[in-house]
């Protein structure tokens, strides 16, 4: 067998207990053809994830902003109105899907399929819970290099977005992607230096080893006193990554109408859709993750992956809240102020934050002062 | 046509309508409405723009051309009433007011004290509910959703006010010639003073949510400033005049329905936060304005409580002005709003022209415009707190 991760050997030993009850053995299936059927699966799974979650997700940013404007919100399809996103989601998907003449077919039809999929791929390496017995994260590819994919990937989602505004033949939506890919090089640098600072404390580029090193309440955001500032890069560099308010530059409805998905329709606006509550959710894990201890709450879950994902579920939850109260509170920054904020505060800012955090971190600072405080 | 026929064909249009040979390839047209969610209405702007950097707009106007003052001439003086409405129709009353003022000053009416001090109530309460739509939309253009939705919660409150006094929410036909028409019910008193302490405290809700946000500082201050020379050479009025820092209202200026017996300030910009005349400046003077009119109306209806007479004079059924001509302007949410009628004697007015604030503010989009970027004409228009229906009347 292979190098595999937890997800993937689940997928497995479940393939082979299937088989067994019809008396077949897994081995007589070549193994290149069962990576691609276990990769399949898995990402089929995540996929259905993303999509329940993203339900979930409408309908709380619904709720929250339907209190916050003092009305309220959908309530009436099911319980507390949960099922009106299922009720959304079936009227998009019956929508004509609108190809608009003069489009870019191919490119048109194309790019939500890019921006999706660059997301839903980022997940891969996302460890959900993790595993103490072993020391492995509960994910798809356990690869040492998880956030560096997982950066890199989430870049091409932007090349979906410059894709659909340039196809739509609208002036609009090229607006928007021009923004966006204005945009995207602003934030990219901070979010990824925010995020290289508790990569060098940790010591390894994997999510899973992050969570490992924070279990029992050691979580990165007090290791240093550079970590909430680190912490709050992340947060605005990874909101104006979801392409949320008050960065929603390439959408800006009260400016381009709609942006870069003017002219989308069906089931096609939704994965647009779809896309911007899937990078919200990503976000909020790597900060749960590396920030906020991933699935550790001060050590309290014991050994249990369950309650290690449902405690690590909750934080995203509450971050995605402060992402909604956030939205329908600022007004929206203009195209400038957002490139100079990510240029001329957040970037130097981040520098200085690896620095000092790197300084702190080779004098073991913590360690002494500590020290110091407990000498008699 | 072939279809490399119509694109030429657009193209002669485009410049013809731009008036410009020169087209620059990096540069592009672009169309901002009728349909676009932040030209308040179906003001279309034509845009050239360098990038985000817009170099020169172009404000088109008359999709909602209804022939009003045609209208005016083709129909009894009080059956035209009602086409007031239509115009400012975030202002109803104030148009009523209006038209009915300049019919009363071309046949002598006199007005009773008490129709006088109900005019005045319900004017300056739909001063209130008017400027809320320009805060809440203001606000919607700056990408803050929120303050558009507790403005409403309050004019919801106003419209159920309105609704208990003349039965309409939004054309209230209520102001009318000789008085108003009927008479404020019981209690309606009290609704309303409970409604004014309610919303004053909302009001620092309000600049707390808005007014005072950073992000919203930065995007309104310091942009579409208006110098008051501007605002002299383009007839500027209300609000954008006095958000230049001109102290000129109508009101306390050339006082009509005794208006000098009331104690309010008459708020200028400052520059408080930029320039003076920026598009923050022209804001806060419309939130400004709001308290007053709260101001005025706790003042009327303590006047109220002593006015004599009843809520109408006596208006001759066949109603037949002497022949002359009468032009009165009154102080709208949005500057001057003037009527000027012209009587040959007969049924109907000779002439009925409308001097419209929102369609003379309008004008100077052409000159704030360029040079902003984008984001920033959105602002811009959005501080002219226009009204298309009584652009295009």
């Amino acid at each position: 067998m292979f190098e595999q991760s937890t997800v993937i050997r689940a997928i497995h030993s479940t393939f082979e207990w299937l088989l067994g009850l019809v008396g077949v053995d897994i081995e007589i299936i070549p193994e290149s053809i069962r990576v691609v059927l276990y990769g399949l699966v898995a990402a089929g799974g995540l996929m259905s994830g993303i999509a329940l979650s993203v339900m979930l997700y409408v309908w709380m940013e619904r709720r929250i902003a339907g209190r916050i404007q003092a009305r309220c919100g959908p309530n009436r399809v099911g319980p507390f109105g949960l099922l009106q996103t299922l009720a959304d989601t079936f009227k998009l998907l019956r929508k004509e899907d609108i190809i608009p003449t003069g489009a870019n077919k191919f490119l048109f039809a194309f790019a939500p399929m890019i921006v999706l999929a660059g997301v839903v791929a980022a997940f891969a390496a996302v460890p959900f819970s993790y595993d103490t017995e072993t020391g492995e994260g509960i994910m798809v590819a356990d690869i040492d290099l998880g956030i560096f994919l997982i950066t890199s990937i989430i870049a091409t989602e932007v090349i979906g977005v410059i894709m659909a505004g340039w196809a739509s033949n609208n002036k609009w939506s090229l607006y928007g992607a021009m923004r966006e890919a204005a945009q995207v090089v602003s934030y990219e640098i901070p979010l990824g230096l925010s995020v290289l600072v508790p990569v060098m404390i940790v010591g390894s580029l994997s999510l899973a080893d992050a969570t490992a090193d924070q279990l029992g309440g050691n979580w990165l955001l007090w290791r240093s006193p550079f970590m909430p500032v680190v912490f709050f890069i992340f947060y605005v560099a990874g909101l104006a990554g979801c392409k949320r308010a008050p960065f929603d530059l390439p959408e800006a409805e009260s400016e381009l109408v709609a942006g870069f998905h003017t002219e989308y329709s069906g089931l096609r606006f939704s994965f647009f859709f779809m896309e911007e509550y899937a990078s919200m959710t990503l976000i909020s894990a790597i900060g749960a993750i590396f920030f906020f201890g991933g699935g550790d709450l001060f050590g309290l879950q014991g050994d249990s992956a369950i309650l290690m994902f449902l405690i690590l579920i909750v934080k995203i939850l509450i971050s995605i809240s402060v992402m909604i109260w956030i939205r329908w509170t600022l007004p929206r920054l203009r195209v400038d102020q957002v490139m100079t904020l990510g240029y001329k505060v957040l970037t130097p800012l981040a520098f200085f934050m690896l620095l000092g955090a790197t300084i702190w971190d080779l004098t073991d600072a913590n360690e002494r002062i500590l020290g110091f405080l407990r000498r008699p | 046509m072939s279809e490399r026929e119509i694109r030429l064909q657009d193209d002669i249009d485009r410049d013809v309508l731009i008036g410009a040979g020169d087209i620059a390839t990096d540069e592009m047209y672009i169309n901002m409405g009728p349909q676009h969610p932040s030209t308040h209405g179906v003001l279309r702007v034509l845009l050239r723009t360098d990038g985000e950097i817009v170099t020169e707009a172009h404000p088109h106007i008359g999709y909602l051309h209804r022939c009003a003052e045609k209208i005016g001439e083709c129909l009894d003086y009080v059956k035209f009433q009602p086409y007031t409405d239509r115009m400012d129709y975030l202002a109803a009353m104030n148009n009523n007011l209006g038209y009915a003022m300049v019919v009363e000053s071309l046949a002598g009416l006199e007005i009773p004290e008490r129709a006088t001090l109900l005019r005045i109530i319900i004017v300056e309460l739909n001063r209130i509910a008017s400027h809320l739509i320009a805060f809440g939309t203001y606000g919607l253009d700056s990408g803050a959703m929120t303050p558009f939705f507790h403005a409403w919660r309050e004019r919801e409150e106003m419209l159920t006010l309105f609704e208990k006094i003349c039965g309409a929410r939004l054309t209230y036909n209520y102001v009318c010639i000789g008085g108003v028409v009927n008479d404020a019910p019981e209690g309606w008193k009290d609704k309303v003073l409970d409604f004014l302490d309610r919303f004053e405290k909302r009001w620092t809700e309000y600049n707390n949510l808005l007014s005072y946000n950073r992000i919203f500082i930065r995007r309104s201050a310091n942009i579409g400033v208006i110098t008051p020379e501007e605002c002299y050479d383009y007839g500027l009025t209300g609000p954008m005049l006095r958000g230049s820092g001109i102290s000129w209202d109508l009101r306390r200026d050339r006082p009509y329905l005794g208006y000098d017996r009331f104690d309010f300030d008459v708020p200028v910009g400052q520059g408080e936060m930029g320039t003076l005349g920026d598009c923050w400046d022209r804001y806060w003077v419309r939130m400004v304005e709001m308290k007053e009119s709260a101001k005025i109306v706790r003042q009327a209806f303590d006047l109220l409580e002593t006015a004599e007479g009843s809520h109408k004079a006596k208006v001759p059924k066949v109603f037949k002005p002497k022949v002359g001509e009468a032009y009165v302007g009154i102080e709208n949410p949005r500057g001057e709003l003037g009527f000027y009628v012209l009587s040959d004697g007969s049924k109907n007015a000779y002439r009925l022209r409308v001097r419209g604030p929102s369609f003379c503010n309008l004008s100077i989009l052409e000159k704030l415009l360029p040079g902003t970027m984008i984001a920033d004409a959105v602002m811009v228009i959005g501080s002219t707190d226009i009204v298309l229906g009584e652009v295009d009347r």
